[in-house]
């Protein structure tokens, strides 16, 4: 059993992102070790296989870096249980760095 | 006199004019500065003078503003920190739309790369502080709305002292640490803040602290690393974004003054040239009870250095690498230019982006940008090959990247006859040809 998720990065976020995607779907098995997939599982993979070459710009600490906020369905999620929340199939992930210039 | 020549004397005439009204402007900032404290007490209004009736009626007609959202317009204080690309059009709305005072805070002058975006800045404004320049532009929109400027780079020694007193603070700064400091002396004087963001062609907004919403340190307790901090000046941002996010900022300020944003709940909203959806928000969560600064057992409770905090300040343009320790390996623009004076047979590789190169190069030089060295890796050993001995120069905007690129083409493909041109294009515009064009 597989899920797939809709990621989608934003506020710069796509330019580190390998040919500079803003969009992408991905599967994922639907359970790891026994335990349903997480969303640490969606950052993890997206650190791996779409950060172009400076994964630091995306991931430390096996979660998003500081300054990255995480959308699940267009809710922030803090309010979902930030990296323990159980991804189900379909669901968007939207990835958001927050930008200063003005 | 002929029409050319008429044409010709009123320009010069009205040059002369908009300069002049820059040095009364100065001089009328200087002075309504001196009398602050009688200004400082202004009558609030219970009514609408007929004369601001005719003024506003157009939004005196809308349900959501009315004359008790007009009065409370009037009556209201705002503060914009930052007259750039989101404060201008900011400010030029709110003092348009009869804002009683519009505090502006900002410390630099006004440079002709600002203009593009910064449209309440003239040419005529060129060295002009901006305080100054943007006093000029909302006296002429409206004489009535009292300005209020603060020429200061604002820091955690000032920054409570100037924002006391305010009904709502626009953030319309561009840099990390002051986006902390701003949220901080917020949270502690309790003023909502209004924020806004604009680089290349997206755009965030939000409203903190506000209404059991999050404040900024909610959303993002700890700083991103110095590595991903980037402003305008580095990055590139299309002139109307920061103008789309600026009236947005204003819209917000009005919805807060009114109160009817209230009714809302915390979002922060996206724009973005690219996506589908233009426009969309997303919600956010609410305030976070174990914040630094603004939960039930605050540990932050004075401000603190938001510099050091960041690790990078308002001024700081991006750090000088120190990449390659052997200086043998790094020239000085000065020697670059002798090198090529004397006709000394070379490769200059420029490893900036494309669209960068596009603007400016210097002559004979190869790009290849330094993100595309593995994917053009046979390109490079094709480069390196030809070389045959000779001295491969890499060179960048300010001398970063390019060390990067001889670190590469020493290690991984091993010629050792490749050397960086410290402080790269902007080095050679300071020491070698002030009328190079770099950016
Ligand atoms: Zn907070």
């Amino acid at each position: 059993m597989s899920i797939t998720v809709d990621v989608e990065f934003s506020g710069g976020l796509e330019l580190i992102m390998k040919d500079k995607v803003r969009q992408a779907t991905v599967s994922l098995p639907a359970t790891a070790d026994g335990k349903p997939t997480t969303v640490r599982q969606v950052i993890l993979y997206v650190r791996d296989n779409l950060v172009a070459d400076k994964p630091q710009l995306f991931s430390t600490e096996n979660t998003v870096r500081p300054g990255v906020l995480v959308m699940i369905n267009d809710s922030d999620w803090e309010v979902e249980g930030e990296n323990d929340y159980q991804v189900q199939d379909k669901d968007k992930v939207l990835f958001i760095s927050t930008m200063h210039g003005g | 006199m002929s029409t050319s020549e008429r044409i010709q004397e009123i320009k010069a005439r009205l040059a002369k004019l908009r300069a002049e009204e820059l040095e009364l402007e100065s001089e009328l900032v200087k002075l309504e500065g001196l009398n602050q404290r009688e200004a400082a007490h202004v009558v609030k209004k219970d009514h609408l003078a007929p004369d601001d009736i005719r003024r506003y009626s157009r939004q005196l007609l809308v349900p959501e503003i009315g004359v008790q959202g007009q009065l409370k317009m009037q009556n209201a204080k705002v503060l914009i920190v930052g007259t750039g690309g989101l404060g201008s059009p900011c400010a030029m709305y709110l003092a348009s739309m009869g804002i009683g005072t519009l505090g502006l805070i900002d410390h630099d002058v006004v440079d002709n790369s600002n203009l593009h975006r910064q449209i309440i800045h003239t040419e005529a404004a060129r060295d002009v502080p901006k305080v100054v320049s943007a006093h000029t532009s909302l006296s002429r929109l409206n004489s009535s709305c009292r300005v209020v400027v603060h020429d200061v780079l604002l820091d955690s020694s000032n920054a409570l002292d100037t924002m006391r007193g305010y009904d709502v603070v626009v953030d319309a700064t561009d840099n990390a640490a002051t986006r902390y400091l701003i949220n901080d002396a917020c949270v502690m004087l309790k003023i909502p803040l209004v924020s806004g963001s604009a680089v290349r062609l997206d755009g965030q907004l939000t409203v903190y602290n506000y209404n059991g919403g999050p404040c900024y340190r909610c959303l993002f307790p700890t700083p991103p690393p110095v590595e991903t901090l980037s402003n305008c000046s580095e990055t590139g941002v299309l002139g109307v974004v920061p103008g789309i996010i600026g009236c947005l900022e204003a819209m917000e300020a009005v919805k807060v003054i009114t109160g009817k944003k209230q009714e809302e709940k915390p979002n922060m909203l996206l724009y973005s040239y690219t996506s589908q959806p233009h426009f969309r928000s997303i919600k956010l969560r609410p305030r976070k009870p174990s914040c630094a600064v603004c939960g039930d057992a605050p540990s932050i409770t004075e401000l603190v250095d938001y510099v050091a905090f960041c690790g990078s300040g308002p001024n700081d343009a991006a750090a000088d690498l120190h990449i390659l320790q052997d200086p043998s390996q790094r020239i000085s623009c000065r020697q670059y230019s002798g090198v090529v004076h004397s006709g000394q047979p070379h490769v200059l590789l420029d490893v900036r982006e494309k669209v960068q190169f596009d603007i400016c190069q210097l002559p004979n030089s190869l790009n290849i940008p330094l993100a595309d060295f593995d994917k053009r890796q046979q390109e490079l050993t094709d480069i390196v090959a030809q070389a045959n001995g000779r001295p491969i120069y890499a060179l960048c905007r300010r001398g970063n990247d390019s060390q990067y690129a001889v670190q590469y083409i020493r290690n991984k493909l091993d010629y050792k006859e490749c050397y960086d041109i410290v402080r790269g294009l902007l080095g050679w515009q300071a020491d070698v040809d002030s009328e190079f064009p770099a950016y």
